[in-house]
């Protein structure tokens, strides 16, 4: 029993480590070059796998890529202005399902991995972005 | 005009994203190793259809338990699952006068319907994902269970399961309420001379997401105290559970089962290997 005890109190020792309070999200991914490399390494990915190909297909990346950055440094607290549509009017009509949603996350993550953002950062970006399954996933 | 279909269909299998399967619990429900989680078996998203199978094992100070089953999982919100429980006694069956290696065995029959929220989207509210589910178990070796005083070999469950991921803080948590009559899981039967109804327990997992594909955590699951012969205390975990894909997982862990059929503290480690899609 007291070894389970002192594993519960390792683990909420690792839990309770602060993260770098006044440091916006964006700061900690790298500020625009830093989310830049993340969303150059995603499109990458985005535009070669299989399970997309009828999503980013029609879709010209130097287009996309400037506003995929804009979006993304938003959404961290950065110094940026989407002036994109909202996600649920950007999506509306392409019948975008949980697989496909969720093919563009796990890019997403190999992407992080690539820029070499930590495990733990990267799923701070994704608790921000998650929520707007419910605006993108349509079918 | 088909084939984009057939063919978005065929690479669209297994959406979810990975360990949101969780692992497979004694009894065959998706969650950790001693709770059901509300998750729902398998990677199939709310257009598909997943599954798993498990085998499962646990070697304690005085006895062996084993697990195996299947799961299916439709669209994201029914499951259905099947697990065959077993419990060899070992030397420790001679000492009770069974004898050596004397088995006991359990059937699982189990659904599980998810009622609302979602484990991974819902990161703007603290909505987790709730379920409830049902277990129908029977026991073998009628005899023996009489005699150490269950009232009955077969027992029905019911459970409501909450699941939280906080993924902003890499931390899942899981409070499951269960309604149960069952000795030692149901192996030793249901009901007991000290009480023959239905108790409330509670089963609780904490996971720490390290990577992708790894995650620690501690679990603990409440049990009835409802056999004269022989009390009964609650089960504790510490566990890594390591998912290689969508396909294989494995979880190891460190268990407590509390004394059984008074043979002293059951403590041990405790392997479960699951493949499904």
């Amino acid at each position: 029993m007291s070894k389970f005890v002192l594993i519960i109190c390792f683990l909420a020792t690792a839990l309770s480590v602060p993260a770098r309070a006044a440091e916006t999200l964006y700061q900690q991914l790298g500020a625009k070059p830093g989310i830049t490399r993340i969303v150059d390494n995603a499109l990458t990915l985005y535009f070669t796998d299989p399970r997309l190909h009828d999503d980013f297909d029609n879709i010209n990346r130097d287009w996309l890529a400037p506003r995929f950055v804009a979006f993304i440094c938003h959404v961290t607290d950065g110094p940026c202005i989407y002036k994109g549509r909202p996600m649920a009017a950007a999506h509306k009509g392409l019948h975008i399902n949980q697989a496909r949603f969720n093919a563009v996350v796990e890019d997403l993550q190999i992407a992080m991995n690539q820029a070499g953002i930590p495990f733990r950062m990267q799923n701070r970006l994704l608790a921000r972005l998650a929520p707007m399954e419910r605006d993108i996933v349509t079918r | 005009m088909f084939m984009p279909f057939c063919r978005g269909a065929l690479a669209q299998d297994s959406g979810r994203l990975l360990a949101t399967s969780g692992v497979s619990e004694i009894d065959g429900a998706a969650g950790g190793g001693l709770a059901p989680w509300a998750v729902i078996t398998g990677y199939g998203t709310r257009d598909q259809i997943g599954g798993n199978i498990h085998g499962t094992f646990a070697d304690t100070s005085d006895f062996l338990l084993g697990s195996a089953g299947a799961s299916l999982g439709l669209y994201d919100r029914l499951e259905l699952s099947y697990a065959h429980d077993w419990f060899d006694t070992g030397a420790a069956g001679a000492r009770l006068g069974l004898g050596r290696g004397y088995q006991f065995h359990l059937d699982v029959a189990g659904a599980k319907l998810r009622l609302l929220g979602d484990v991974v989207y819902d990161q703007d509210s603290w909505l987790p994902e709730i379920s409830v589910g049902t277990q129908f178990k029977a026991a073998d070796k009628h005899a023996v269970l009489n005699a150490i005083g269950a009232r009955s070999p077969d027992g029905v469950d019911f459970y409501l399961a909450a699941t939280k991921l906080f993924l902003s803080e890499s931390l899942l948590l899981d409070a499951t309420i269960r309604a149960t009559k069952a000795n030692q899981f149901g192996l030793l039967g249901f009901g007991g001379d000290r009480n023959r109804g239905y108790s409330a327990e509670f089963e609780g997992s904490a996971a720490l997401l390290l990577s992708r594909k790894l995650a620690v955590g501690v679990e603990i699951r409440t049990k009835p105290d409802n056999l004269g012969f022989a009390s009964e205390q609650p089960a504790y975990d510490v566990f890594a559970a390591y998912f290689l894909n969508k396909h294989l997982s494995a979880a190891l862990a460190f268990l407590s089962l509390g004394t059984i059929a008074r043979q002293g503290e059951q403590n041990g480690i405790y392997l479960s290997l699951q493949t499904g899609f």
